[in-house]
């Protein structure tokens, strides 16, 4: 390989960093320069709703890598500082200090930004997003002296704040526009669960409830929902989903379509320009179709197959996908993706207590399977899954039969 | 900063500097060695943070924790010090700590 060559990271997150590491573990000899438009060094964002919100883990715990490690990969990291536009003709990017930078292989790891809320009074002070670092320090402040709190969006990263500022002693009304909360990832059942888990908790749900406006002088006072109802709150934090950054990448001339498209080896429609991350849609061999997922081990994984194309290798990423949630006492995991199930098993008592498995079921097989305070069975599920074997429905649902007798 | 000696599963050995109050994980993270996956990045929830402590220094490890211990469980590689290095946080005690990697974190 030519040392000389220089490859360009757009965007220092979790797909990113691994892509770095994974560059010089396959032999990358060239310079590296990681540019984001993020002021902080690389940092895990899972935490960033639950335990750094929750102020149980300082900033150091929150950094993905100790500074050390960067520069032993010998990598140039341009913080600040975004990408303005990619011109593929002449392999060069264009930053927002007007500086141009040339490059012989491109890696896009732009990731996600938090959808906005188009309603009057979003821009108020104390209320926020929740995608960054500098967005949860926002939130921390105004929780300080906060008493009551409005989420909007009753998705995983509003339950998982509602449940973290819970514990900083903020009382919270969560809004959520649809008939039941996750709708978007979970079955009704699970659904159930999470809305007995957080009024048990002492968290106001409203279903089928939709901010319309916030008011406020300058600071929120008030959310005034769309059938007239208002609720005081002296915080609000909006939580309706994200939308993937590929807006460079399009304006570039790469296919996007609900994200950067790439193939299994995370190459974009350009031969030197891969992707990873939350930005891509790609294809999953084992679901046999195309994903954009929001989640670290698909950023990971797939950062991992792009590294190896950019240096030659072919490395499919061929995963299952899996995610994770906290909130209060309740680890929920995620395996495989539940996606046209026709039949719903429930392992455990999920109407009573906090621990419960729910598997889903077409032709026979097992999807996917929501694991709630019950990492064995996650672990147990995503080997089923990865099986394939025609499952025993009577057997998942009974507790006395140990899960490990069903794998072949 | 203790020192801890991270033994990969085909023996290549790393003697790093943990400083206190960081996990075995992002030791091991921290100084780029093979064979520690931490898919999660420490919520024991993944699994792929597995290690062996060695025996001599399981007392002042401590034992694994009911999820952690379940998570172990699971595991085909898994032997009696086995632990998930994002649950073990390191103190001053651990310097000069031996901790093997398995095989595979899957
Ligand atoms: C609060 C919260 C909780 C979460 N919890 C979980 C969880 O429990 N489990 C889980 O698996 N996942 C979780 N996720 C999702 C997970 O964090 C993402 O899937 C992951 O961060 C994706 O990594 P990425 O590298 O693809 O992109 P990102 O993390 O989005 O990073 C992309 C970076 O690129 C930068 N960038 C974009 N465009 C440019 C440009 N033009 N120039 C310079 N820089 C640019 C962005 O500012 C950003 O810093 C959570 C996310 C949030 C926000």
């Amino acid at each position: 390989m030519n040392p000389s060559n220089h490859c360009i990271v757009i965007g220092a997150s979790h797909a990113a960093v691994q892509l770095i590491i994974s560059l010089r573990q396959n032999g990358w000899e060239g310079n590296i320069t990681v540019i984001s438009d993020e002021d902080h060094p690389p940092y895990q964002r899972p935490p960033l709703s639950k335990a750094y919100l929750a102020n149980t883990i300082a900033d150091e715990q929150l950094a993905l890598r100790a500074p050390a490690a960067y520069q032993k990969l010998n990598v140039t990291f341009k913080l600040s500082t975004r990408v303005t536009s990619i011109d593929t003709q002449n392999k060069q990017v264009h930053l927002d200090s007007g500086e141009i930078l040339g490059f012989d292989k491109l890696a896009l790891c732009t990731g996600a930004r938090a959808r906005p809320l188009p309603i009057p009074g979003a821009d108020l002070n104390a209320v926020h997003y929740l995608r960054t670092m500098d967005d949860v320090k926002g939130i921390q402040a105004s929780a300080t002296t906060a008493k009551t709190a409005v989420i909007i969006g009753g998705g995983y990263i509003g339950l998982e704040t509602a449940a973290s500022l819970n514990k900083l002693g903020v009382k919270v009304t969560l809004l959520e526009t649809e008939s039941r909360l996750l709708k978007r990832v979970a079955s009704p059942q699970v659904s159930a669960f999470y809305l007995r888990l957080h009024t048990e908790e002492g968290i106001d749900i409203r279903l089928d409830t939709q901010a319309a406006k916030l008011l406020g002088d300058q600071a929120l006072t008030q959310v005034i929902c769309a059938d007239g109802t208002a609720i005081d709150a002296d915080m609000a934090i909006i939580g309706i989903g994200v939308i993937a950054n590929t807006e460079l990448a399009s304006d570039a001339g790469l296919t996007v379509d609900n994200g950067i498209l790439v193939n299994e080896f995370a190459q974009t429609s350009h031969e030197d320009i891969v992707a990873a991350g939350d930005c891509t849609n790609h294809p999953n061999p084992i679901l046999n179709r195309n994903l954009r997922l929001e989640s670290v081990p698909n950023a990971t994984e797939q950062a991992k197959a792009a590294a190896a194309s950019l240096c030659g290798i072919e490395k499919a990423y061929a995963e299952l996908p899996w995610f994770w949630s906290d909130q209060f006492d309740v680890k929920l995991q995620i395996t495989g993706m539940n996606q046209g199930y026709t039949e719903v098993v429930v392992r455990g008592d999920i109407n009573n207590g906090r621990s419960f498995s729910v598997f889903y079921i077409a032709n026979n097989k097992i999807l996917a399977a929501d694991c709630i305070n019950r990492p064995k069975d996650f672990m147990l599920a995503k080997k089923l899954i990865l099986q394939g074997t025609d499952c025993d429905a009577a057997s998942l649902a009974d507790e006395s039969t140990d899960l490990k007798s069903l794998l072949i | 900063m203790p020192v801890i000696n991270y033994v990969e599963f085909d023996g290549t050995e790393h003697s790093v500097e943990v400083a206190e109050g960081i996990t075995l994980m992002q030791g091991a993270m921290d100084n780029l060695i093979d064979g520690m996956v931490a898919e999660c990045g420490g919520c024991c929830v993944c699994c792929t943070c597995h290690c062996m402590i060695d025996p001599r220094w399981t007392e002042v490890t401590g034992t694994a924790g009911t999820q952690e211990a379940e998570l172990l469980g699971y595991l085909d590689t898994k032997e009696p010090t086995s632990r998930l290095a994002c649950q073990v946080n390191v103190t001053a005690a651990m310097d000069g700590m031996v901790v093997r990697l398995p095989e595979s974190q899957y």
